[in-house]
Protein backbone atom coordinates (compact mmCIF):
# COMPACT_ATOMS: atom_id res chain seq x y z
CA UNK A 1 0.00 0.00 0.00
CA UNK A 2 1.19 3.68 -0.52
CA UNK A 3 -0.50 6.47 0.90
CA UNK A 4 0.68 9.56 0.58
CA UNK A 5 -1.48 12.01 3.24
CA UNK A 6 -1.21 15.81 2.79
CA UNK A 7 2.18 16.26 1.22
CA UNK A 8 3.88 19.42 0.43
CA UNK A 9 7.02 19.63 -1.24
CA UNK A 10 9.58 22.18 -3.27
CA UNK A 11 11.92 21.20 -5.64
CA UNK A 12 13.07 25.09 -6.58
CA UNK A 13 10.55 27.52 -7.27
CA UNK A 14 8.22 24.12 -7.74
CA UNK A 15 5.47 23.24 -5.56
CA UNK A 16 3.10 20.75 -4.70
CA UNK A 17 0.84 21.19 -1.89
CA UNK A 18 -1.05 19.26 0.06
CA UNK A 19 -1.65 16.14 -1.96
CA UNK A 20 -3.02 12.71 -0.86
CA UNK A 21 -3.83 9.45 -2.68
CA UNK A 22 -3.78 6.22 -1.75
CA UNK A 23 -2.67 2.89 -3.98
CA UNK A 24 -4.08 -0.06 -2.33
CA UNK A 25 -1.91 -3.30 -2.14
CA UNK A 26 -1.32 -4.95 -5.45
CA UNK A 27 -2.62 -2.77 -7.19
CA UNK A 28 -1.03 -1.03 -10.46
CA UNK A 29 -1.54 2.64 -10.21
CA UNK A 30 -0.99 4.92 -13.17
CA UNK A 31 -0.41 8.58 -12.79
CA UNK A 32 -0.96 10.75 -15.30
CA UNK A 33 0.06 14.82 -16.05
CA UNK A 34 1.43 16.73 -18.22
CA UNK A 35 4.87 17.37 -18.66
CA UNK A 36 6.33 19.50 -15.45
CA UNK A 37 3.77 19.19 -13.16
CA UNK A 38 5.30 17.68 -10.33
CA UNK A 39 4.93 13.50 -11.30
CA UNK A 40 8.41 12.58 -10.94
CA UNK A 41 8.79 15.16 -7.85
CA UNK A 42 6.04 13.53 -5.87
CA UNK A 43 8.06 10.07 -7.06
CA UNK A 44 11.07 10.78 -5.84
CA UNK A 45 8.97 11.89 -2.53
CA UNK A 46 7.60 8.46 -2.20
CA UNK A 47 11.14 6.72 -2.56
CA UNK A 48 12.82 8.98 -0.10
CA UNK A 49 15.12 10.82 -2.46
CA UNK A 50 13.27 14.29 -1.77
CA UNK A 51 12.33 15.98 1.59
CA UNK A 52 8.95 16.73 2.12
CA UNK A 53 8.10 19.94 3.95
CA UNK A 54 4.60 18.73 5.10
CA UNK A 55 2.19 15.81 6.07
CA UNK A 56 3.07 12.19 5.72
CA UNK A 57 4.19 9.13 3.74
CA UNK A 58 3.43 5.35 4.50
CA UNK A 59 4.35 2.69 2.61
CA UNK A 60 3.33 -1.01 3.63
CA UNK A 61 1.35 0.25 6.65
CA UNK A 62 4.81 1.74 7.91
CA UNK A 63 5.24 5.86 8.36
CA UNK A 64 8.30 6.33 5.98
CA UNK A 65 7.93 10.22 6.25
CA UNK A 66 11.85 10.50 7.87
CA UNK A 67 13.09 6.75 6.53
CA UNK A 68 16.05 7.15 4.34
CA UNK A 69 15.51 5.95 0.70
CA UNK A 70 17.27 2.70 1.45
CA UNK A 71 14.70 1.64 3.89
CA UNK A 72 11.94 2.38 2.14
CA UNK A 73 11.73 -1.02 0.40
CA UNK A 74 11.03 1.18 -2.79
CA UNK A 75 12.42 -0.66 -6.24
CA UNK A 76 12.53 2.26 -8.22
CA UNK A 77 13.41 2.71 -12.06
CA UNK A 78 13.83 6.46 -12.85
CA UNK A 79 13.27 7.74 -16.44
CA UNK A 80 16.81 7.98 -17.10
CA UNK A 81 17.22 3.95 -15.75
CA UNK A 82 20.35 5.30 -13.94
CA UNK A 83 22.34 1.84 -15.32
CA UNK A 84 25.41 1.35 -13.50
CA UNK A 85 28.08 1.64 -16.35
CA UNK A 86 31.04 -0.19 -14.67
CA UNK A 87 28.77 -3.14 -13.39
CA UNK A 88 27.93 -6.51 -15.77
CA UNK A 89 24.11 -6.97 -16.00
CA UNK A 90 24.74 -10.03 -13.31
CA UNK A 91 26.02 -7.76 -10.88
CA UNK A 92 22.63 -5.07 -11.64
CA UNK A 93 20.68 -7.65 -10.66
CA UNK A 94 23.00 -8.91 -7.65
CA UNK A 95 23.39 -5.31 -6.42
CA UNK A 96 20.42 -4.84 -3.76
CA UNK A 97 21.30 -9.07 -2.60
CA UNK A 98 24.93 -8.63 -2.36
CA UNK A 99 23.50 -5.28 0.08
CA UNK A 100 21.83 -7.63 2.14
CA UNK A 101 24.51 -9.58 2.89
CA UNK A 102 22.38 -13.11 0.42
CA UNK A 103 24.63 -16.35 0.41
CA UNK A 104 25.77 -16.84 -3.11
CA UNK A 105 23.96 -19.60 -3.87
CA UNK A 106 20.71 -17.41 -3.59
CA UNK A 107 21.95 -14.65 -4.82
CA UNK A 108 22.97 -17.07 -7.95
CA UNK A 109 19.22 -18.61 -8.19
CA UNK A 110 17.66 -14.76 -8.53
CA UNK A 111 19.81 -14.15 -10.90
CA UNK A 112 18.44 -17.09 -13.04
CA UNK A 113 14.65 -16.70 -11.50
CA UNK A 114 14.95 -13.13 -12.79
CA UNK A 115 16.80 -13.18 -15.95
CA UNK A 116 14.40 -15.85 -17.10
CA UNK A 117 11.39 -13.34 -16.57
CA UNK A 118 13.04 -10.70 -18.27
CA UNK A 119 14.33 -12.30 -20.98
CA UNK A 120 17.74 -11.18 -20.90
CA UNK A 121 19.79 -14.52 -19.52
CA UNK A 122 22.31 -13.82 -23.13
CA UNK A 123 22.92 -10.50 -21.48
CA UNK A 124 24.11 -11.29 -18.35
CA UNK A 125 27.96 -10.76 -18.77
CA UNK A 126 27.40 -7.55 -20.75
CA UNK A 127 27.79 -4.03 -19.15
CA UNK A 128 25.03 -1.22 -19.90
CA UNK A 129 27.31 0.39 -22.94
CA UNK A 130 26.41 -2.61 -25.00
CA UNK A 131 22.38 -3.00 -24.50
CA UNK A 132 19.51 -1.26 -26.27
CA UNK A 133 17.06 1.04 -25.31
CA UNK A 134 14.61 -2.15 -24.39
CA UNK A 135 17.25 -4.42 -23.01
CA UNK A 136 18.53 -1.77 -20.71
CA UNK A 137 14.71 -1.38 -19.58
CA UNK A 138 14.46 -4.90 -18.48
CA UNK A 139 17.77 -4.37 -16.53
CA UNK A 140 16.54 -1.65 -14.60
CA UNK A 141 13.51 -3.35 -14.19
CA UNK A 142 15.70 -6.37 -12.92
CA UNK A 143 17.44 -4.42 -10.25
CA UNK A 144 14.56 -2.89 -8.76
CA UNK A 145 12.49 -6.24 -8.29
CA UNK A 146 16.06 -8.18 -7.24
CA UNK A 147 15.50 -7.81 -3.41
CA UNK A 148 11.95 -8.48 -3.90
CA UNK A 149 10.23 -4.81 -2.78
CA UNK A 150 6.74 -4.57 -1.36
CA UNK A 151 6.47 -1.65 -3.70
CA UNK A 152 7.79 -0.76 -7.65
CA UNK A 153 7.71 2.90 -8.79
CA UNK A 154 8.40 3.23 -12.08
CA UNK A 155 8.82 6.99 -14.29
CA UNK A 156 7.84 6.85 -17.36
CA UNK A 157 9.25 3.64 -18.18
CA UNK A 158 8.28 3.01 -21.94
CA UNK A 159 9.09 6.66 -23.14
CA UNK A 160 12.34 6.53 -24.44
CA UNK A 161 11.69 3.00 -26.45
CA UNK A 162 10.64 2.32 -29.80
CA UNK A 163 7.26 1.06 -30.82
CA UNK A 164 8.30 -2.39 -30.90
CA UNK A 165 10.23 -2.40 -27.17
CA UNK A 166 7.45 -0.46 -25.57
CA UNK A 167 5.07 -3.51 -26.36
CA UNK A 168 7.67 -5.90 -25.31
CA UNK A 169 7.65 -3.78 -22.41
CA UNK A 170 4.01 -3.38 -21.58
CA UNK A 171 4.07 -6.80 -21.95
CA UNK A 172 6.74 -7.59 -19.44
CA UNK A 173 5.34 -5.16 -16.74
CA UNK A 174 1.78 -7.43 -17.22
CA UNK A 175 3.75 -10.28 -16.93
CA UNK A 176 5.68 -8.92 -13.84
CA UNK A 177 2.44 -7.90 -12.74
CA UNK A 178 0.59 -10.93 -12.69
CA UNK A 179 3.69 -13.03 -11.30
CA UNK A 180 4.29 -11.05 -8.55
CA UNK A 181 1.32 -9.05 -7.35
CA UNK A 182 3.60 -6.33 -6.38
CA UNK A 183 2.07 -2.86 -5.53
CA UNK A 184 3.20 -0.65 -8.39
CA UNK A 185 3.13 3.53 -8.94
CA UNK A 186 3.72 4.23 -12.89
CA UNK A 187 4.31 7.51 -14.27
CA UNK A 188 2.75 7.79 -18.35
CA UNK A 189 1.42 10.12 -20.44
CA UNK A 190 0.28 7.40 -22.79
CA UNK A 191 -3.08 6.52 -22.32
CA UNK A 192 -2.61 3.11 -24.50
CA UNK A 193 -0.32 2.24 -21.91
CA UNK A 194 -2.96 2.70 -18.78
CA UNK A 195 -5.54 0.66 -20.83
CA UNK A 196 -3.56 -2.42 -20.91
CA UNK A 197 -2.09 -2.02 -17.23
CA UNK A 198 -3.84 0.07 -14.91
CA UNK A 199 -6.09 -1.20 -11.75
CA UNK A 200 -6.18 2.55 -10.75
CA UNK A 201 -5.78 5.65 -13.31
CA UNK A 202 -4.61 8.51 -11.14
CA UNK A 203 -4.38 12.72 -12.77
CA UNK A 204 -2.03 14.86 -10.99
CA UNK A 205 -3.44 18.00 -12.30
CA UNK A 206 -3.78 22.08 -10.79
CA UNK A 207 -1.32 20.94 -7.85
CA UNK A 208 -4.03 18.17 -6.89
CA UNK A 209 -4.54 14.35 -7.48
CA UNK A 210 -7.39 13.05 -8.49
CA UNK A 211 -8.69 9.77 -9.24
CA UNK A 212 -10.26 8.68 -12.86
CA UNK B 1 -2.70 34.85 -47.72
CA UNK B 2 1.26 34.26 -48.52
CA UNK B 3 2.07 30.68 -48.65
CA UNK B 4 4.27 29.70 -46.08
CA UNK B 5 7.09 28.62 -48.02
CA UNK B 6 7.49 31.83 -50.73
CA UNK B 7 8.23 34.64 -48.67
CA UNK B 8 10.22 38.17 -49.98
CA UNK B 9 13.46 38.55 -49.60
CA UNK B 10 14.54 34.61 -50.34
CA UNK B 11 16.56 34.55 -53.34
CA UNK B 12 15.47 30.85 -54.86
CA UNK B 13 17.40 32.21 -58.09
CA UNK B 14 20.78 31.41 -56.71
CA UNK B 15 21.06 27.97 -54.39
CA UNK B 16 22.14 28.37 -50.67
CA UNK B 17 26.17 26.93 -49.99
CA UNK B 18 27.34 27.46 -46.93
CA UNK B 19 30.70 28.94 -46.34
CA UNK B 20 33.51 26.80 -46.20
CA UNK B 21 34.87 25.10 -43.50
CA UNK B 22 38.26 25.58 -44.41
CA UNK B 23 39.20 28.81 -42.68
CA UNK B 24 37.89 27.63 -39.48
CA UNK B 25 40.15 24.23 -39.61
CA UNK B 26 43.28 26.03 -40.70
CA UNK B 27 42.64 28.87 -37.71
CA UNK B 28 42.56 26.57 -34.98
CA UNK B 29 45.55 24.27 -36.14
CA UNK B 30 47.39 27.51 -36.98
CA UNK B 31 46.45 28.88 -33.23
CA UNK B 32 47.38 25.27 -31.71
CA UNK B 33 50.51 24.48 -34.16
CA UNK B 34 51.98 27.76 -32.52
CA UNK B 35 51.90 26.44 -29.51
CA UNK B 36 53.23 22.95 -30.04
CA UNK B 37 56.14 24.68 -32.09
CA UNK B 38 56.92 26.46 -29.26
CA UNK B 39 57.05 23.28 -26.67
CA UNK B 40 59.00 21.49 -29.41
CA UNK B 41 61.42 24.09 -30.50
CA UNK B 42 62.73 24.44 -26.65
CA UNK B 43 63.21 20.76 -26.48
CA UNK B 44 65.15 20.80 -30.02
CA UNK B 45 67.31 23.91 -28.77
CA UNK B 46 67.92 22.04 -25.70
CA UNK B 47 68.80 18.93 -27.45
CA UNK B 48 71.22 20.57 -30.15
CA UNK B 49 72.91 22.66 -27.05
CA UNK B 50 74.32 18.92 -25.43
CA UNK B 51 76.83 16.83 -26.39
CA UNK B 52 76.72 13.23 -25.75
CA UNK B 53 79.15 13.61 -23.58
CA UNK B 54 76.93 16.04 -21.30
CA UNK B 55 74.44 12.75 -20.67
CA UNK B 56 77.43 10.48 -19.93
CA UNK B 57 78.55 12.87 -17.07
CA UNK B 58 75.25 13.24 -15.49
CA UNK B 59 73.96 9.84 -15.80
CA UNK B 60 77.69 8.90 -14.03
CA UNK B 61 77.15 11.72 -11.08
CA UNK B 62 76.11 9.68 -7.76
CA UNK B 63 74.12 13.13 -7.52
CA UNK B 64 72.13 13.49 -10.21
CA UNK B 65 71.04 9.06 -9.83
CA UNK B 66 70.03 10.33 -6.41
CA UNK B 67 68.37 13.51 -6.93
CA UNK B 68 66.20 11.12 -9.83
CA UNK B 69 65.69 8.38 -7.70
CA UNK B 70 64.32 10.96 -4.89
CA UNK B 71 62.29 12.95 -7.43
CA UNK B 72 60.41 9.86 -8.59
CA UNK B 73 59.77 8.50 -4.80
CA UNK B 74 58.71 11.75 -3.22
CA UNK B 75 56.39 12.43 -6.42
CA UNK B 76 54.69 9.35 -6.41
CA UNK B 77 54.65 9.81 -2.66
CA UNK B 78 53.07 13.11 -3.25
CA UNK B 79 50.72 12.13 -6.07
CA UNK B 80 49.43 9.41 -4.00
CA UNK B 81 48.59 11.21 -0.71
CA UNK B 82 47.36 14.03 -3.26
CA UNK B 83 44.26 11.29 -4.66
CA UNK B 84 43.87 10.25 -0.93
CA UNK B 85 42.51 13.70 0.25
CA UNK B 86 41.02 14.71 -3.16
CA UNK B 87 38.92 12.23 -3.94
CA UNK B 88 36.79 12.72 -0.68
CA UNK B 89 37.39 16.73 -0.87
CA UNK B 90 36.28 16.35 -4.35
CA UNK B 91 33.08 14.27 -3.64
CA UNK B 92 32.08 16.69 -0.82
CA UNK B 93 32.24 19.68 -2.87
CA UNK B 94 30.56 18.11 -6.02
CA UNK B 95 27.27 16.28 -3.96
CA UNK B 96 26.99 17.97 -0.79
CA UNK B 97 25.20 21.48 0.03
CA UNK B 98 26.64 23.19 3.18
CA UNK B 99 27.25 26.22 5.03
CA UNK B 100 30.60 28.23 4.01
CA UNK B 101 31.18 25.67 1.15
CA UNK B 102 32.13 28.78 -1.43
CA UNK B 103 35.08 29.75 1.38
CA UNK B 104 36.39 25.91 1.36
CA UNK B 105 36.30 26.07 -2.34
CA UNK B 106 38.35 29.74 -2.75
CA UNK B 107 40.84 28.10 0.58
CA UNK B 108 40.90 25.30 -1.83
CA UNK B 109 42.75 27.61 -4.64
CA UNK B 110 45.42 29.44 -2.57
CA UNK B 111 48.27 26.86 -3.68
CA UNK B 112 47.32 27.16 -6.81
CA UNK B 113 47.13 31.20 -6.46
CA UNK B 114 50.08 31.48 -4.33
CA UNK B 115 53.59 31.97 -5.86
CA UNK B 116 55.89 28.84 -4.80
CA UNK B 117 58.08 30.54 -2.86
CA UNK B 118 55.34 32.15 -0.22
CA UNK B 119 54.35 28.35 0.03
CA UNK B 120 57.69 27.01 1.01
CA UNK B 121 58.12 30.15 3.44
CA UNK B 122 54.56 29.57 5.13
CA UNK B 123 55.53 26.11 5.56
CA UNK B 124 58.60 27.00 6.85
CA UNK B 125 56.91 29.09 9.47
CA UNK B 126 54.07 26.77 9.87
CA UNK B 127 57.22 23.85 11.22
CA UNK B 128 58.51 26.71 13.27
CA UNK B 129 55.32 27.08 15.53
CA UNK B 130 54.21 25.07 18.71
CA UNK B 131 52.32 22.42 16.69
CA UNK B 132 54.94 22.33 14.19
CA UNK B 133 58.34 21.85 16.94
CA UNK B 134 55.68 19.29 18.50
CA UNK B 135 56.20 17.26 15.53
CA UNK B 136 59.50 17.80 14.28
CA UNK B 137 60.44 15.59 17.74
CA UNK B 138 58.82 12.71 16.25
CA UNK B 139 59.92 12.89 12.58
CA UNK B 140 62.34 15.61 11.08
CA UNK B 141 60.71 17.47 8.76
CA UNK B 142 62.50 20.89 7.57
CA UNK B 143 65.55 20.41 5.62
CA UNK B 144 64.81 16.60 5.56
CA UNK B 145 63.37 14.22 2.87
CA UNK B 146 59.41 14.64 4.40
CA UNK B 147 59.68 18.36 4.15
CA UNK B 148 59.89 17.58 -0.08
CA UNK B 149 57.05 15.61 -0.10
CA UNK B 150 55.01 18.03 2.03
CA UNK B 151 56.27 20.61 -0.51
CA UNK B 152 55.36 18.95 -3.48
CA UNK B 153 51.97 17.38 -2.01
CA UNK B 154 50.21 20.91 -0.96
CA UNK B 155 50.65 21.79 -4.19
CA UNK B 156 49.95 19.00 -6.37
CA UNK B 157 46.65 18.08 -4.01
CA UNK B 158 44.60 21.70 -5.09
CA UNK B 159 44.98 21.15 -8.74
CA UNK B 160 44.31 16.92 -8.06
CA UNK B 161 41.07 18.27 -5.87
CA UNK B 162 40.16 20.47 -8.85
CA UNK B 163 40.00 17.50 -10.95
CA UNK B 164 38.42 15.06 -8.69
CA UNK B 165 35.38 17.52 -8.31
CA UNK B 166 34.57 18.22 -11.84
CA UNK B 167 35.21 14.21 -11.92
CA UNK B 168 32.32 13.63 -9.76
CA UNK B 169 30.35 16.51 -11.38
CA UNK B 170 30.39 14.50 -14.82
CA UNK B 171 29.14 11.32 -13.06
CA UNK B 172 25.27 11.29 -13.05
CA UNK B 173 24.51 11.56 -8.76
CA UNK B 174 21.15 9.82 -10.16
CA UNK B 175 22.81 6.52 -10.10
CA UNK B 176 23.95 7.27 -6.26
CA UNK B 177 20.32 7.49 -5.68
CA UNK B 178 19.13 4.71 -7.30
CA UNK B 179 21.73 2.72 -5.33
CA UNK B 180 20.24 4.26 -2.21
CA UNK B 181 16.55 3.01 -2.92
CA UNK B 182 18.22 -0.53 -3.31
CA UNK B 183 19.31 -0.58 0.10
CA UNK B 184 23.30 1.84 0.15
CA UNK B 185 23.89 4.26 2.74
CA UNK B 186 26.21 6.89 0.71
CA UNK B 187 29.21 5.50 1.63
CA UNK B 188 28.22 2.32 -0.28
CA UNK B 189 26.80 4.17 -2.64
CA UNK B 190 30.11 6.21 -2.70
CA UNK B 191 32.15 2.89 -2.62
CA UNK B 192 29.92 0.67 -5.28
CA UNK B 193 28.67 3.52 -7.62
CA UNK B 194 30.57 6.58 -7.44
CA UNK B 195 34.03 5.43 -6.88
CA UNK B 196 34.42 2.80 -9.52
CA UNK B 197 33.37 5.35 -12.06
CA UNK B 198 35.73 7.98 -11.39
CA UNK B 199 38.45 5.46 -11.85
CA UNK B 200 39.64 7.25 -15.31
CA UNK B 201 39.17 10.41 -12.81
CA UNK B 202 41.35 9.76 -10.52
CA UNK B 203 44.20 8.54 -13.12
CA UNK B 204 44.30 12.05 -14.73
CA UNK B 205 44.33 13.33 -10.91
CA UNK B 206 47.19 11.06 -9.98
CA UNK B 207 48.96 11.99 -12.77
CA UNK B 208 48.44 15.65 -12.99
CA UNK B 209 49.13 15.72 -8.81
CA UNK B 210 52.65 13.26 -9.82
CA UNK B 211 53.58 15.79 -13.30
CA UNK B 212 53.17 18.75 -10.69
CA UNK B 213 55.16 17.69 -7.89
CA UNK B 214 57.95 15.95 -10.01
CA UNK B 215 58.43 19.88 -11.51
CA UNK B 216 57.94 21.79 -7.85
CA UNK B 217 60.92 23.43 -6.94
CA UNK B 218 60.19 26.67 -5.40
CA UNK B 219 58.61 25.41 -2.20
CA UNK B 220 61.43 22.82 -2.21
CA UNK B 221 63.88 25.14 -2.63
CA UNK B 222 62.44 27.15 0.92
CA UNK B 223 61.37 24.50 2.81
CA UNK B 224 63.75 22.01 2.38
CA UNK B 225 66.43 23.69 1.00
CA UNK B 226 69.32 22.43 -1.92
CA UNK B 227 71.62 20.01 0.12
CA UNK B 228 73.55 17.87 -2.42
CA UNK B 229 72.43 14.03 -1.66
CA UNK B 230 70.37 14.90 1.02
CA UNK B 231 67.18 16.96 -0.45
CA UNK B 232 68.54 17.06 -3.49
CA UNK B 233 65.73 16.50 -5.99
CA UNK B 234 65.90 17.12 -10.23
CA UNK B 235 65.00 20.76 -10.22
CA UNK B 236 66.94 21.66 -7.23
CA UNK B 237 69.94 19.73 -9.17
CA UNK B 238 69.00 22.15 -12.31
CA UNK B 239 69.43 24.87 -10.06
CA UNK B 240 72.78 23.67 -8.24
CA UNK B 241 74.21 23.26 -11.57
CA UNK B 242 73.01 26.29 -12.86
CA UNK B 243 74.53 28.13 -9.97
CA UNK B 244 78.02 27.01 -10.53
CA UNK B 245 77.62 28.05 -14.15
CA UNK B 246 77.30 24.27 -15.40
CA UNK B 247 74.96 25.34 -18.20
CA UNK B 248 75.03 22.00 -20.21
CA UNK B 249 74.54 19.78 -17.16
CA UNK B 250 72.12 21.83 -16.20
CA UNK B 251 70.34 21.34 -19.51
CA UNK B 252 71.41 17.93 -19.63
CA UNK B 253 69.51 17.44 -16.27
CA UNK B 254 66.58 19.24 -17.48
CA UNK B 255 66.30 16.78 -20.57
CA UNK B 256 66.95 13.92 -18.52
CA UNK B 257 63.66 15.45 -16.41
CA UNK B 258 60.99 15.26 -19.69
CA UNK B 259 62.26 11.92 -20.85
CA UNK B 260 61.71 10.47 -17.24
CA UNK B 261 57.98 12.03 -16.76
CA UNK B 262 57.42 11.75 -20.34
CA UNK B 263 58.41 7.67 -19.95
CA UNK B 264 56.13 7.77 -16.34
CA UNK B 265 53.06 9.72 -18.21
CA UNK B 266 53.29 7.31 -21.85
CA UNK B 267 53.44 4.05 -19.39
CA UNK B 268 50.84 5.07 -16.45
CA UNK B 269 48.46 6.42 -19.29
CA UNK B 270 48.80 3.09 -21.13
CA UNK B 271 48.12 1.14 -18.45
CA UNK B 272 44.88 3.25 -17.22
CA UNK B 273 43.40 2.70 -20.65
CA UNK B 274 44.04 -0.47 -20.83
CA UNK B 275 42.38 -0.78 -17.35
CA UNK B 276 39.19 1.26 -18.45
CA UNK B 277 39.10 -1.26 -21.13
CA UNK B 278 38.51 -3.98 -18.69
Amino acid sequence: MIKVDQVTVHAGDFELTDISFEVPTGDYCMLMGRSGCGKTTLLESICGLRKISAGRIFLMGQEVTHERAANRGIGFVPQDLALFPTMTVREHLAFALTLRKTEKKTIDRRVAELSELLDIVDLLDRKPAGLSGGESQRVALGRALSAAPGILCLDEPLSSLDAEARQEICDLLRRIKQETHVTTLHITHNNLETEVLADQLLRLEGGAVRLL
Amino acid sequence: MMPLMEFNGLNKQKPYRAPSDVPFVIGLCLLGGVYVALILGMLLADAAYLHPSDFVQIFQSPEIRYATRLSLISSSLAALLSLWVAVPIGYLLSRFKFRGKSLLDAVLDIPIVLPPLVIGLSLLILFQTGLGRAVEKVIPITYAIPSIIIAQFVVACAFAVRTMRSTFDQIDSRREDVACTLGCSRSQAFWRVAFPEARRGMLTAGTLAWARSFGEFGPILIFSGATRMRTEVLPTSVFLEMSIGNIEGAVAVSMLMIAVAVVVLVVVRGWGAKEMLR
